[in-house]
């Protein structure tokens, strides 16, 4: 099955295309790394993927369904480059919050659940702004996973992390994979993305420069990919 | 729809929680309003009659000034650790979120106009029990009108530079047809003259208000947060 | 060709103009109570009507932007609210002209002029807003929402401050239900010239918004390697 198409997007920022005729597939089960320079559209295309920003031309279609539609949202996890928990809430509190938003059946249960795999039941009702640097981290994991998303958009998900939140989203990752899921992470760390993906999406200046599955010498080399498809 | 009004009472919770534990917004408009409170005793004399004939004013200068601190923050709060940006990918709907924020500002601003009324009532010696029927629903309606108004601009100027600044200009014009209502209604109310005939008109264009502004709101609000 | 075509609009404005001022000077008497100045009206009123046009311009094109995202009709919205206060303002200033001749006072709050002062404000925070917002199509998108809510506050604005202003003593205005039909001529045959001068205005705005556009794509192309 499909889990996203994407067809023909644009985006303009005014008259400057920052996206331009991006398409492609992915089928459920597949982790895709977003590649491409800063500025290539990365981000840009994992908002739109998210429902963060509409694309000027073309659309997004998830699990056969028109992005539009608000119920496609609960089949995608975002994590970005804020931890999108609130400092005045307790972690119990932010994750029953988005257990309730997302119609979870029991909000209650969804959160106790992800705090002890989190290992933050302990400190399930301090507030976040108490909270060190790596746990605030593994509760913004734990509220993207809450809601078993089958779509899991990562924009630079290992930059911020600590070891410890890195281990988490790795092991998270591999579960949702082999549950079926599909994951997109856009990434610099090309070594981590690179064990992960089982295809390649390269960016170049909002185009597309290459996409396909990943190759073992994009394993062995990570300056492979740059030098064959983008304009090193 | 009961998914909806679950979801809009969800966000009208959590704004208010997290808004009475930190009490930034609240405690900086009360006591703005304690300050405009003192400020308007040095410009007339607080014990002449003339009061009593701007009383209305006053009062709604005082929510006006007030009230926008607290609905400035609305949506500023949610860009903190890019909350706006998981509430917007989440499926709640965009007029779910707007009216749930609206609500939770509206409870505020009623909350604060509750403690401001009594306060003005003794510095400025006015009797503001006379009708409080017609009270409680002049102050209803004119703060809904407020509270979309400011709601919908804390939504439209969330990622702008120098939003503080701007805010005021872009928000009190909008209220002003609200405001006048209100003001115009509220002036005879602390004299305990009931509301009728003409008066009525004034009631009506309140309502009109009210009912335009949500309308527009709800329907703009995905164009003004989705890109 | 487009700026020769403008150029003739404005030939032909200025021709209306210059006869109509002629006419004005020479055809038309003095009114009986207000003497020389009331002249001022056929500006003052035309510009008014101008400016409303135009607000109500800015809705529609934004509203067109909203359903199309098509930035010509941001480009159009942004030269018709700046025409439009442009006109505002020379009501404004010719009504406070003609005030402080006939009334002694350069302004009062008759409700006229409060509503038109309070358009004014409207639409100048329309502008405010626009420069607040940096990236060309989000500043497209936000301010076509501001030109809606705005021009969904006038007609409140216009009720209440009538409402407001009648319950109030106010000096006594104009006689404008009986005014003669050669003066009444005379407004309508001087919206014309006025009218043309700010399709030109318009165009010329449009046109600078073209460009900006363009430098603003170039800017990006050269900031994004």
């Amino acid at each position: 099955m499909k889990a996203l198409a994407v067809e023909s997007v644009w985006k303009y920022y005014g008259d400057y295309p920052a996206l331009r005729n991006i398409a492609f597939d992915v089928e459920a089960g597949q982790c895709v790394a977003l590649l491409g320079r800063n500025g290539a559209g990365k981000t840009t295309l994992l908002r739109i993927l998210g429902g963060l920003s509409r694309p000027s031309k073309g659309g997004v279609r998830l699990f056969e369904r028109e992005h539009s539609d608000r119920s496609s949202r609960a089949l995608t996890g975002i994590i970005g480059h804020g931890i999108a928990v609130y400092d005045e809430l307790s972690a119990y509190e932010n994750l029953k919050l988005f257990a309730e938003l997302y119609a979870l059946e029991n909000p209650h249960k969804a959160a106790m659940e992800w705090l002890e795999r989190t290992a933050l039941d302990r400190v399930k009702d301090s507030l976040v702004r108490e909270f060190s640097r790596g746990m605030r981290q593994r509760l913004a994991v734990a509220r993207a996973f809450l809601h078993h998303p089958k779509l899991l958009l990562l924009d630079e998900p290992f930059t911020s992390l600590d070891d410890r939140a890195i281990a988490l989203l790795q092991s998270l990752l591999r579960d949702s994979l082999a549950e079926g899921g599909t994951v997109i992470m856009s990434t610099h760390q090309l070594r981590e993305a690179m064990e992960l993906a089982s295809h390649v999406v390269l960016l170049n200046r909002g185009g597309m420069a290459h996409s396909g599955e990943r190759t073992a010498e994009m394993l062995a080399d990570t300056g492979w990919l740059y030098r064959n498809y983008g304009d090193a | 729809m009961t998914r909806f009004l679950r979801q809009m009472f969800t966000i009208a919770a959590k704004d208010l929680r997290s808004e009475l534990r930190t009490k930034e917004a609240v405690n900086a408009s009360l006591s703005f309003a304690l300050v405009i409170l003192l400020l308007f005793s040095f410009a007339f004399d607080p014990t002449s009659d003339m009061t009593r004939e701007i009383s209305g004013g006053l009062l709604w200068l005082v929510f006006a000034f007030a009230g926008v601190l607290v609905l400035n923050r609305s949506f500023a709060r949610e860009l903190n650790n890019d909350c706006l940006d998981a509430l917007i990918s989440s499926p709640v709907p965009g007029p779910a979120l707007f009216l749930g924020k609206a609500i939770a500002n509206y409870v505020l601003l009623l909350g604060i106009e509750c403690v401001c009324l009594p306060i003005f009532g003794i510095f400025y010696n006015i009797h503001w029990t006379g009708q409080p029927a017609w009270l409680a629903l002049v102050m209803l309606l004119g703060t809904w009108g407020m509270t979309v108004v400011g709601t919908v601009f804390s939504a439209l100027t969330v990622n702008m530079r120098l939003r503080e600044l701007m805010l005021p200009m872009l928000v009190y014009p909008i209220m002003i047809p609200c405001l006048m209502a209100s003001m115009q209604l509220t002036t005879p109310l602390l004299a305990s003259e009931p509301i009728s005939g003409d008066m009525l008109a004034w009631v009506r264009l309140l309502v009109g208000f009210d009912i335009i502004f949500t309308a527009l709101a709800v329907t703009l609000i995905d164009t003004v947060l989705v890109g | 060709m487009r700026q020769k075509i403008l150029i003739g609009i404005g030939l032909i404005a200025a021709g209306l103009l210059l006869r109509n001022i002629w006419l004005m000077l020479t055809n038309l008497p003095d009114e009986a109570f207000q003497g020389a100045i009331f002249r001022i009206i056929f500006f003052h009123v035309p510009a008014a009507f101008t400016a409303f046009l135009c607000f109500f311009a800015s809705l529609i094109s934004g509203i067109a932007y909203l359903r199309t995202q098509n930035l010509k009709w941001d480009a159009f919205s942004v030269s018709v609210t700046e025409v439009g206060l442009a006109f505002g303002a020379a009501n404004l200033i010719t009504g406070m002209i003609w005030a402080r001749i006939i009334w002694g006072i350069w302004w009062t709050w008759d409700w006229r002029l409060t509503s038109m002062l309070l358009c004014w404000l409207l639409y100048a925070g329309y502008l405010v807003l626009r420069r607040a917002v940096e990236e060309p199509t989000e500043r497209a998108r936000l301010s076509a929402v501001m030109s809606i809510l705005s021009f969904a506050v006038v007609p409140f604005v216009f009720f209440s401050i009538k409402w407001f202003r009648t319950q109030h003593p106010q000096p006594v205005l104009y006689g404008q239900g009986k005014m003669d039909t050669g003066y009444r001529a005379m407004l309508y045959g001087n919206w014309v010239p006025l009218l043309l001068f700010a399709i030109i205005l318009i165009a010329v705005r449009m046109e600078q918004e073209r460009r900006q556009r363009e430098l603003d794509a170039l800017r990006r192309e050269i900031h994004a390697f």
